[in-house]
């Protein structure tokens, strides 16, 4: 057995440990050590992708405990993928975070690895209390990054976050306990094998459960009506977290993905399909809210922040659909809006420094250093963000559109996805040109602060993926499709993990008792 | 037995729920943390209960409670006590910062950022 599944968990807990541990590092030494422990994970992920490109499962059985007994970490065409993603934004998000925003509290870099460490496990566990585990692994860490350089701001947002999480936590677990109660198992393969069987008093709770669930996804998704704690909490980061959390509702966005196409799929039963009547329209209301929150932001990081709830949106009315076709525009537009997101939360913090006086507002006037190099930025993050050609915002959204035409459901996707990108273009001109072009009316121009020369290759390496994912479109495309076609048939995973214990009679276990 | 744990949840979520409505932190924190009791004992009945056997494996008895949940119950304590510490820890911070202990305490923020 290859120890490869499990180098993305453990290699960020051991550096975030040892830097935890060794606390009398140099400030240089300590920022080295995380850029390469982050550097890392992109060589183990593209073996990840590498292995798993052709189909196949890598099943990773801890203690070596055969499944569905003990914990299984699982690797496929979409945790690959994720777990790719995940690494670019991190290596932008920490070198970014390198040029100065580390120093503003203690431990930026072992809480930046720990955080990494429940994002991977989140992709990688093939068990629902694992998942539990991992999402409270990520999301502690996700506390400390924002109040991060504490201010009064951060604090206040922080209450909301932390409180609406804890409840999530506790819906999660009843959640676990109902679908534990009702089918003896907590295995993902396992839970879509017992699933058919049950019967309908069973299913009844096995339903209210999924639902649940469902609920507590939304929250780390951001899916209305449970997602207005995320742009003011996002805007009140600082920047190099920001980027990361910007994976982090993908997160969200996996889970329900994973859990509704594989456990609660087309083979489930009476049970098949629960999510389906809810995820559809709950995407679109996220959409159109996301849309007009950016019009009416009073700051870029706010408006980066409700850009992050509009992607979501959009990704969800891809996953909503439920058919193959809208897995794989799911696929393409999680990395394109991760990618894009996380740019957008850069440039904002390099325009709200640039700019001394006014920091992001869009109603102050000010003057900026650079200002080319930084309209620039700002010019091809919008872009991609809104989804205009010619770059890869662009493309996921013809895939989601057709998707949603295949589907039958064209009429409420087009007229929601087109009018809300019209008002994000509109939003985003305005605060363009609110930006870079009303500096006349300055008249003392304050000293700009320099800054670093890597905080601009993070947003470019970040843009260039951008870039990447037109360029080569037709094999980011390819890649969809398979992981949509895997998705659509839970069947091999279940196999995969399960390894022929398909005759296990659902009661074998429960009759321990 | 059934009944009673049952109630016992059930009021448990109801008390936790009323005081996580509040609109002070304190009661909120109570409130989570009432919740997470309620959640640890759901937990603890997924896995049926058991009266009057071995608590884990006996030859002498033919039930048994699962131990599965039991090791879910003592994970979910031991997140559920760390969350709880560092709320505790934001809202104090939240109550020096700002003066006041209002979940929405934004109304009181001084402007200049930074600790006091």
């Amino acid at each position: 057995m290859s120890h490869l599944p499990i180098l993305p968990i453990l290699m960020p807990l051991l550096v975030g440990s040892l830097l935890l541990l060794m606390s009398g590092l140099s400030d240089g030494l300590r920022r080295s050590v995380g850029i390469a422990a982050t550097l890392a994970l992109l060589p183990v992920a593209v073996l990840l992708l590498l292995r798993v490109a052709d189909g196949t499962h890598l099943v990773y059985a801890l203690g070596a405990w055969p499944p569905p007994f003990a914990i299984v970490l699982v690797v496929d065409r979409l945790a690959a993928f994720m777990l790719l993603v995940t690494a670019v934004v991190a290596l932008a998000g920490v070198v970014y975070a390198s040029g100065g925003d580390d120093d503003a509290g203690p431990q930026f870099h072992a809480l930046f690895q720990f955080q990494l460490m429940g994002i991977n496990g989140a992709f990688l566990t093939g068990d629902l209390f694992n998942l539990f585990v991992f999402f409270e692994v990520l999301l502690i860490a996700f506390y400390a990054l924002l109040l991060h350089g504490l201010g009064p701001q951060r604090v206040g947002a922080a209450i909301h976050v932390v409180v609406l999480n804890l409840i999530g936590s506790s819906m999660f677990l009843f959640a676990v306990g109902t679908l534990y109660g009702v089918t003896g198992t907590l295995n993902l393969a396992d839970l879509s094998r017992v699933l058919p069987t049950l019967g309908p008093d069973e299913a009844a709770l096995a339903r209210s459960g999924a639902l649940l669930l469902l609920g507590v996804f939304a929250i780390k998704a951001a899916l209305l009506p449970f997602g207005f704690w995320l742009p003011r909490a996002y805007g009140s980061a600082t920047a190099g977290s920001a980027a990361l959390f910007a994976v982090l509702t993908k997160v969200g966005v996996y889970a329900i993905l994973r859990v509704y196409a594989l456990v609660f799929g087309p083979e489930a039963g009476s049970v098949a399909g629960v999510a389906a009547p809810w995820v559809f329209p709950a995407a679109l209301v996220t959409l159109a809210f996301g849309a007009l929150g950016t019009l009416g932001a009073r700051g870029l990081r706010e408006a980066a922040g409700w850009l992050v709830v509009y992607s979501v949106g959009t990704l969800l009315v891809a996953v909503g659909l439920f058919t193959e076709a809208g897995y794989a525009a799911a696929v393409y537009y999680t990395a394109h809006s991760t990618f894009a997101g996380a740019a957008l939360f850069l440039v904002a913090d390099v325009v709200s420094r640039s700019r001394t006086a006014a920091g992001d507002r869009l109603d102050i006037p000010d003057v900026m250093p650079r200002m080319a190099l930084t309209g620039s930025l700002f010019l091809l993050a919008a872009i991609a963000v809104a989804g205009l050609p010619p770059l890869s915002g662009f493309a996921g959204k013809v895939m989601v559109l057709s998707a949603a035409l295949a589907a039958g459901e064209a009429p409420w996707t087009w007229s929601v996805l087109l009018a809300a990108t019209l008002v994000v273009v509109v939003a985003l001109s305005r605060a363009g040109s609110a930006l870079f072009w009303r500096t006349s009316e300055v008249t003392v121009a304050m000293p700009a602060p320099a800054i670093p020369r890597r905080a601009y290759w993070a947003v470019g390496g970040l843009l260039a993926c951008v870039v990447g994912l037109v360029a080569w479109g037709g094999t980011v495309t390819e890649y969809a499709m398979d992981t949509a076609r895997q998705l659509a048939d839970p069947s091999g995973y279940r196999w995969a993990v399960l390894a022929g214990r398909e005759g296990l009679v659902p009661d074998d276990r429960r009759d321990l008792q | 037995m059934e009944a009673l744990l049952a109630i016992a949840i059930g009021v448990l979520t109801a008390a936790g729920v009323y005081l996580m409505l509040r609109a002070r932190t304190f009661p909120v924190l109570l409130g989570l943390t009432l919740l997470s009791y309620a959640v640890n004992l759901f937990l603890f009945a997924s896995g049926r209960l058991v009266v009057a056997s071995a608590p884990l494996t006996d030859k002498n008895f033919t039930s048994y409670p699962d131990p599965l949940p039991q090791a879910l119950v003592l994970t979910a304590i031991v997140i559920g006590f760390g969350m709880t510490a560092l709320l505790v820890v934001i809202a104090l911070r939240a109550l020096r910062d700002t003066g006041d202990d209002h979940v929405d305490g934004e109304r009181h923020v001084r402007r200049e950022d930074g600790p006091r």
